[in-house]
Order: C-alpha cells, then structure tokens, then sequence
C-alpha cells in the first residue's frame, strides 16, 4: 500500500519539476520528506497491528472471563484415596444410563453428617450445606450448553472411553482451580480451552464441537458413529 | 510529528490486520453464537435425576392412567401408562397439558375473601383458620335460623370419596340440595335404571363389538373416556369394523367414519324407532332375548309400528328410507353391533328418549350384558358409611324437597342442575341462601347463562373450592383452594364407559405449590368447626384417614398398582343380569312408555330465527370445569378462533343467502342473547345450520384463555326433557346478518 502511495504522489511531483525546472533542490527535498512520511505510515502501521494482536491475544482473553472461585475447595485425591470404584464412586452411571455428573449432598452426608476432620473447608461444607441442607453450587468447568445432548454412557460402556480423555486428571487434584465464565456464553474456559487460540496439546484440554468429531471422524470408516451420517446433527443438537 | 489522514487510516489498517490475526473476532463469533442459540431467559428443564410416578388423571372422568416423569421435584412430562385398562399407554392433549395447569398462572394460591363487588377481582389473602370458620360461622347460622335446606352444594360428581363427603355434608347440614354437573351419564343413568334395574353407568364393551352405530356421539372429540376411543377407533379400523356415524356435522369422528349420515338434528330418536321397526318387522331381532329374558316387547313393537313408518322417518330425518332400511339391515346382520349415544362429549344430558331409544335397539339385538355390548357397571360399593346423624334442624331441613323438583316432580331423576336457575329466581327471596362450589364451573357451563349467572348472583354467600381461578371462583365471596390433581390423593371410581368396576387412584405425585388444602381436608375441617352432629357426622381425624378406612381391603393394591380392576367381574348375561321387578330386561314399562311417548324437543324460539344455531365439541377444546391450558388452546385451529374472534361453522349454500363470505363478520343472534362472530363456510355442515364450538368464550383463567370467542352456553337456553327434567335442548334457533 505505502508503495502505491509513493506513485501517487510521484505524479504531481513530476509535473512540478516539469514547470519549474531547473529546480533539483526542492526535488530532493520532497523525495526526503516523502521518505520521512513513509517511514512514518509503516510505523504508525506496526504500532496498529501490534496494539491490535496485544488487545486479541493478552487483553480479550482477560476482559472476556470472569474468574470464580468455587464454594469450597474440594481435594479429588484426598477422596480418592477413601473410595473403592475410583471416579464411578461418585460420578455414575444412573441405571436409565444417564450420568449423575457432580454428587448432591445425598451422596456426601454418608460420611460427611459430621465434620470429620480439621480441615477449614470441610467445615465450611458441613456447616453451611450439610445442617443447613443446601445443595453445593458448584461450578462445572465440563458444562455444556443446553441444545447440546451427549450421553456419557455411549462413551463409557459403548466405546470403553476413560474419563481422562476428557476430563484429564482432575482426579489427581488437590484443590479447585479458580472457575473462569465466559462474560458472554456463561460457560466455562474449559470448554474453549486455556489457550485462546483455539489449540490444544491434550484431549481434554478443549471441548468444542470439533474436538467431538476429531474421534467420530475417524470412526466414519468403522461405520459405527451416526453423528457423521445423514441428519447426524439431530443426533447431538436436539 | 503530525498524525495526518494517511498515517491515521494507516494505523487502522495495521489494526485490522492484527486483529484478523488474532483470536478475537473468532472466538467472538463463536461466543455470540452459543449465546444466541441458547437465550438466558429460555426456561430450560434442571438436569438431574429423573423419576417416573404413576398416577391417575382427574381432568375428565375418562380416569387414564397417567405416569409422570421428574427431575428432582419438578414435574417435566406426563405421559401414559402402557397396560393400564382405560388407556394403555396413550394421553391426551388436555393430559398432556397438565403441566401448565400445574405451573401455571391460572392458579389460586391461597385462600382468598371477595373484598370489592362480585367478580371484581379484588381480593384478601385470609388464613385456612380464618376461612374455615367463615363457611362453618355461614353454615351453622343458617342452620340456626332453621333455613338449613337453604344449603346447597354443586359437585363435579356423586362418585367417589370427596364427592361422598361433599355430599355428606350438606345432608349432615339438614339440606337436599346437593347438585351433581349434568353429562350425558344422567340420561344413562335413567335408562339403565328403567330397563336394567340398576344404578349403574353404562359400560360399553367397544373392543369386542364389530360393528359401530354413533348417534352422534364424538368417538373422536372427546367422548367417553377419550384415550380409550382413540385407541378403540384404532382397532376397528385394522379389523376393519365399520362405524358409522349420524350427526348433521360433518366431525371429526364423522370424517374418519366408513359412512356419515346426516340426518335433521334432534331427529336420532326417531331414527332409533325407525331401525328398530324395520329389525321387527323383518323377524331380525334376537328372538331368544327377547321371548326369554324381556318384558313389554310387545308394546314397544306396536309403538314403532304405528309411530315411526319408515317413509315419515325417512321425511323426519332427511335421509332415504332405503339408506334406514339398509342400515337396520347392516346393524341387524353384524355379529356384534354395538348402538351409542350421547352427543359430542357427552357433556350435556340429552333427551332420555334417544337414550332409551338406542339402548333398545341394542337390546333388541341381544346386545346387552353380552360380549362386545353395553351393560350395567354398578360402582364399586366400598363407600358403606353410617347414616347422617341429624339434630333437629337437620330433620326439618332434610323433610323439604329438593328446590330443583328431582326426585318428585321429576322422580326418575336425582340432580337437575338446570332446573336450580329457575328455582332460584322465580322467587323473590333466594331459596338457596349459602352454595358450595367444588370441581365444577356452574358459571361458565351452564346453558342460559345470563340466567344461571343471575340466580348465583343472588344466593348471598358462595364459597369456591376451585384450584383455578374460574369463572365461578372470580364470582364466589370465599375462595378455599383445592390441591391440584398431581398434588393430592383422590379414588376415581369407574372410569366413563369402561366395561367394568374399575377404581383409580389420584396421589401427589409432587409437593403442592401453594398454600392450598385438598377439598376433604377443608371439608373435614368446615364440620369439625361446625361442630354437634354435623362434626359427629364426619368420625376421621383427617381426609386420608378417611380415604384409606373407605377403601379398606382396596387400599393396599390401589396405592400399590394405582387402579383396581375386580378381577372377578364377568360380562353379566342374561339370567341374572338385571335387577328389575321380574329379573328381565325391561322393553317397556308405565315409565318407559311415558319416555317414548313424550314430545320431542323443538327447538326455542319464533320464526324471525330462521336458522338453527348447533353446538360442536373438540378434543382441542376443553370444556368442562377445566379451561384450556395455553399449549392446548395454541393448537386450535385458525378457521375455529383467530386471535380473539371465534368463528361459526355455516354451509356456504345458506351463506350466499345471508351475503356471507369466509372471514365475513357477522352479527349472530338467538333468543337468548347475540354476538359478533365470524363465518367459516363449511360443506361439511346441512344448510340451514349454524355450528359453534363450545369451549371458548372464557372471561376468567388466565390470559392465554380469557376473552377469546364466544361462550356458547351465551347463546343457548335449557329446555327441560319432559320425563327426566334434564337439559335437552340439541339447538336453538338463530338468525345471522352481515354486521
């Protein structure tokens, strides 16, 4: 662009030189000045484009997600060591083969009737939910939007899948993360991916739509993913 | 340095490239699109843990069992049971509805006293204490004041354990008047009583009969107990049994027939007589029936041979008297031809002459108490309680007649709702001083409803025990919520038309919503307040007390199963099948020739009606003590009700007469009253005829349903049957004028 702009500005250039020539000096001077201006509209460029990839890539990110806590910091390892099924112990599979994702308070009160231990957050647990009989708000980084179906149970028992593949090792926890939600789709960071560009080096480290076809696509040959089929959007977007 | 245009439009285009390349607009994109598909203000269902509850539906008397689905404490769905006797696995629209009624605006929420004029809308939230002692403070003066039999109650029904208590309450108040909401049940009732010597519904045995003859019975619109007719269509028409269907309209149930008749309205009585004439006459009558197990056969014979000649039928009705004759024919033939009646949904009386009428020539055929016909269904006898106990206002209350003349001007009949109208007001003080309102809309569907509406308004106290708030609720002084269906238990005996003794169980399926009480509570409560013999009367601690001592060894596989069905019953046959005075089925007797004697009902008005107005029924359009909730009013057609304005169905032969075009509007007017309508011109309907949904015309519920249309009972008079007393009027005469 800035190399049509010298054109441009050549032609009046030339016809001014042709008027009053012999005039070499104001020639040069103009070509300096020009030089001078373009230099200029390079840098006034750069610092555009590089205000622009700043406020994309480090600012965006920042002003889109608000950051939560969660209600009380939960310690995955400490519970898995005191459980016999690993996750299924609290995570499973409801005999109409729907998942029961993040237990209710039914399922705490077993053990945590009473405050067992010293530690703050059990107290804070047993003492504002458990005896007041509310049920935990948690924030669920794996929420999905609503016109979005999906069955844990085809994944689990049909393809035998991990919960890591998805989930990573939240298992291994030992405090909650910091919950960021989107200012504008209420869901959470996890979904999109901690790296804004959309790129992840784990499977569970993003979950978009794309990231579900990555596996069915490969099933295609197999024949045994419908979502890839004919009307296959029905099959997840009810 | 000087920022100029150029470096400025510079710095945008660098901005934009870096932008570009950066995440920012993509993932913006993406963001607004999920936010978009996924409104937050879309109400969308919990996740969580789903559980199923059966129960039974209570919207209709059809008594469908119905299973709904939770999460957590939120009721989602409601579907069918699959195997239950009535409905094996369907629901219908109204059922599907439910939901709304549950959750909907239309709710009244807690006990509430009139504070401005009546059906002003303005209210006080009182306490159930407060309330309570209001009604029984009312009750107890006018029992003081020995003006006990001024009490009156209006019931949905007679059956059942609150119906019972309803009832038992105003005779343990010294007083007659308890009201029962008209239905075709009434004229059933009668008949059977007449001719089987039973108390009893009819029950009617529809998937094993192979041949189908409606007197315009709405097997598709909502007759009988609806799931079931669908589902019984649904088998006649794989085994390929004919039915055929007489109504001047071509309904629903007349569309999907193998063959519609139309013949005159008011005229299926005749056509009965006719049919059983020609059955006579040709010797095609099931002669083992009616030498052995009949009596007066030979009266009826001689009646429809000199009354109803074919060839005068045949001008009475409008049909060829070869298409009766072929039709006597056909039914006569069929293995097991199967005659009903009761018009539309049933929902009004009807003249007990087309009742007795169709259910000899069922007789005729021997198609009572055998398979594939009708018979007596007595109701499961489990309601033994003790008498009343009566003080002495009580004794002088109960020797009064009852105001509307049943049971002694007209003594086959029990309850004449219609007659209460006249009662009331063709005296100047109000022979009915406190009314108790539950389970019924007396004030949106009774006919002459300017008349109704004038004689409620001058009883001086009204209490309404309505979940909703209906027409009568918005017009009662006191308001004493009922639990909605899905929120308390309630015994459903005998599930409309079922073909033996059947009982569901209502139970709460969910937590009530509101600070609402379940009728038997409040009533149980009014009498403890009352106190004396009123209170002695009532001996349980409580309504489910009371529910599971009445139900006895019944209780344990209702409340286990949901409904019970005797398992010993059998078709009841012949021998020892009726219970009149010679244990035989009655053809004739000094009542029944009354009824078959009686005039028939000419429709109400003078000849500058030149037309006749008809009501049409629909299965989207409830109309009964139930309104349309909003889903089920959504789905009622364009030509029947557009926005506000309800249409009037009219052949377009009589239209091009009147000037009327579709979508004209039009100014409708009979003897009772007048309306704006519009024309839908419909070949489906004789010339001559003006048909008009009933359903519509609401002025209470809520938004979704309020204001639109017209309220047929509006338009419409009563007209008493001449042996029953019933409402019996078909139609009335109108004009129509382009307005």
């Amino acid at each position: 662009m800035s190399s049509l702009d010298e054109k441009d500005n050549a032609v009046p250039a030339d016809s001014n030189a042709q008027a009053s020539l012999p005039n070499d000096t104001s020639k040069d001077k103009m070509d300096e000045k020009e030089n001078e201006t373009s230099g200029f509209i390079i840098f006034f460029f750069i610092i555009g484009l590089v205000a622009s990839l700043i406020a994309g890539w480090v600012i965006f990110p920042k002003l889109l997600y608000s950051k939560k806590d969660q209600p009380i910091n939960f310690n995955h390892l400490l519970h898995m060591a005191e459980v016999d099924d690993g996750c299924q112990s609290c995570h499973f599979l409801r005999t109409d083969g729907s998942f029961s994702g993040i237990p209710g308070l039914k399922q705490c009160i077993g053990c945590h009737d009473e405050i067992q231990g010293e530690s703050k957050d059990e107290a804070i647990f047993v003492e504002e939910y458990v005896q007041k009989g509310r049920e935990v708000p948690w924030l669920i980084y794996s929420r999905q939007q609503d016109c979005v179906f999906f069955s844990h149970a085809a994944h689990i028992k049909g393809d035998g899948m991990d919960c890591v593949t998805c989930h990573g090792h939240i298992g291994e926890s030992e405090q909650t993360r910091v919950y960021e939600e989107n200012r504008i789709t209420g869901l959470s960071r996890d979904i999109w991916g901690k790296s804004i560009s959309g790129f992840n080096a784990n499977s569970w480290e993003r979950m978009k739509m794309n990231d579900c076809a990555k596996c069915h696509k490969e099933a295609i040959g197999k024949a045994s993913s419908v979502q890839t089929g004919k009307e296959g959007c029905f099959v997840c977007h009810k | 340095m000087k920022v100029d245009r150029r470096k400025f439009l510079s710095f945008v285009v660098g901005g934009a490239a870096g932008t570009a390349l950066s995440p920012l607009p993509w993932k913006l994109v993406d963001d607004s699109s999920i936010w978009s598909q996924n409104w937050p203000w879309t109400p969308v269902p919990e996740d969580g843990e789903v559980s199923y509850e059966p129960t039974t539906c209570s919207l209709c008397p059809g008594g469908c069992g119905i299973i709904v689905r939770k999460i957590k404490d939120r009721v989602v769905k409601i579907e069918g049971i699959k195997g239950h006797p009535v409905n094996d696995g369907g629901i219908c629209i109204l059922g599907l509805a439910g939901l709304q009624l549950l959750y909907g605006p239309t709710r009244v929420k807690t006990p509430l006293k009139r504070e401005g004029a009546r059906g002003s809308g303005k209210w006080r939230k009182i306490s159930w204490a407060d309330a309570i002692s209001e009604v029984a403070g009312q009750l107890n003066s006018l029992r003081s004041s020995d003006k006990a039999d001024t009490i009156g109650c209006i019931g949905g029904s007679d059956r059942g354990v609150t119906p019972n208590l309803l009832k038992r309450l105003t005779s343990a108040c010294g007083s007659n008047n308890f009201f029962r909401t008209p239905s075709m049940q009434d004229s059933y009732e009668t008949a059977l009583q007449l001719m089987h010597g039973k108390k009893a519904m009819a029950g009617f045995d529809f998937e094993n009969a192979d041949f189908i003859l409606s007197f315009g019975s709405g097997i598709l619109d909502g007759w009988g107990s609806p799931v079931r007719m669908f589902k019984a269509n649904s088998n006649w028409k794989t085994n390929k049994t004919p039915v055929i269907q007489i109504e001047p309209r071509l309904s629903n149930t007349a569309a999907k027939a193998d063959q519609w008749l139309p013949v005159n309205p008011g005229t299926e009585a005749d056509l009965a007589f006719s049919l059983i004439n020609i059955i006579i006459e040709k010797g095609l009558y099931d002669s083992n029936f009616v030498n052995n197990y009949s009596l007066g056969f030979a009266d009826l014979k001689q009646l429809v041979k000199d009354k109803y000649k074919p060839a005068k039928i045949a001008q009475a009705t409008g049909l060829k008297s070869s298409d009766i004759e072929k039709l006597a024919l056909k039914f006569a033939d069929a293995r097991r031809p199967l005659a009903i009646c009761g018009s539309g949904q049933g929902h009004t009386p009807g003249s007990l002459k087309t009742f007795v009428a169709v259910h000899a020539l069922n007789a005729l055929t021997g198609r009572v108490n055998s398979k594939g016909g009708v018979w007596a269904v007595e109701e499961p006898d489990y309601i033994k309680w003790p008498e009343v106990q009566k003080d002495k206002p009580a004794v002088k209350g109960l020797a009064q007649a009852r105001i509307d003349g049943a049971k002694s001007k007209y003594p086959l009949s029990q309850y004449l709702l219609n007659q209460l109208p006249d009662a009331v007001n063709s005296e100047s003080k109000a022979s009915l001083q406190a009314l108790l309102i539950a389970d019924a809309n007396p004030f949106y569907t009774m006919p002459d409803n300017k008349a109704a509406q004038e004689a409620f308004n001058k009883i001086p106290f009204i209490v309404s025990f309505s979940s909703y708030m209906d027409e009568t609720a918005t017009n009662a002084d006191l308001i004493l919520p009922n639990h909605i269906y899905l929120e308390r238990f309630e015994d459903i005996p005998t599930a409309t038309g079922f073909a033996g003794p059947f009982i569901g169980l209502s139970r709460p399926i969910v937590k009530p919503q509101f600070n609402t009480q379940a009728l038997g509570d409040s009533l149980i409560s009014i009498v403890r307040t009352m106190g004396g013999t009123v209170a002695a009367s009532f001996p349980w601690a409580d309504y489910k007390t009371c529910l599971v001592q009445t139900l006895g060894s019944k209780w344990p596989a209702l409340s286990k199963k949901g409904y019970w069905v005797d398992s010993r019953f059998m078709v009841p046959g012949w021998t020892e099948g009726f219970k009149t005075a010679s244990q035989k089925f009655n053809f004739s007797n000094k009542d029944l020739m009354m009824v078959y004697n009686s005039r028939p009902i000419i429709p109400e008005g003078s000849d500058s009606f030149p037309l006749l107005l008809l009501p049409y029924d629909s299965i989207r359009l409830a109309n009964g003590y139930i309104g349309d909730p909003p889903f089920v009013i959504k789905t009622v057609a364009d030509t029947v009700l557009k926005g506000k304005k309800s249409f009037v169905e009219i052949n377009p032969i009589t239209a091009k007469k009147y000037k009327l075009k579709q979508g004209s509007t039009a100014i409708l007017s009979t003897p009772k009253g007048q309306a704006q309508v519009k024309v839908h011109l419909f070949e489906g309907l004789m010339p001559g005829l003006i048909a008009m949904p009933r359903g519509l015309g609401h002025t209470a519920y809520d938004n979704y349903l309020a204001g639109k249309g017209i309220n047929f009972n509006e338009l419409i008079g009563t007209q008493a049957d001449p042996v029953s007393g019933q409402d019996a009027a078909w139609g009335i005469k109108a004009k129509i004028a382009r307005a």
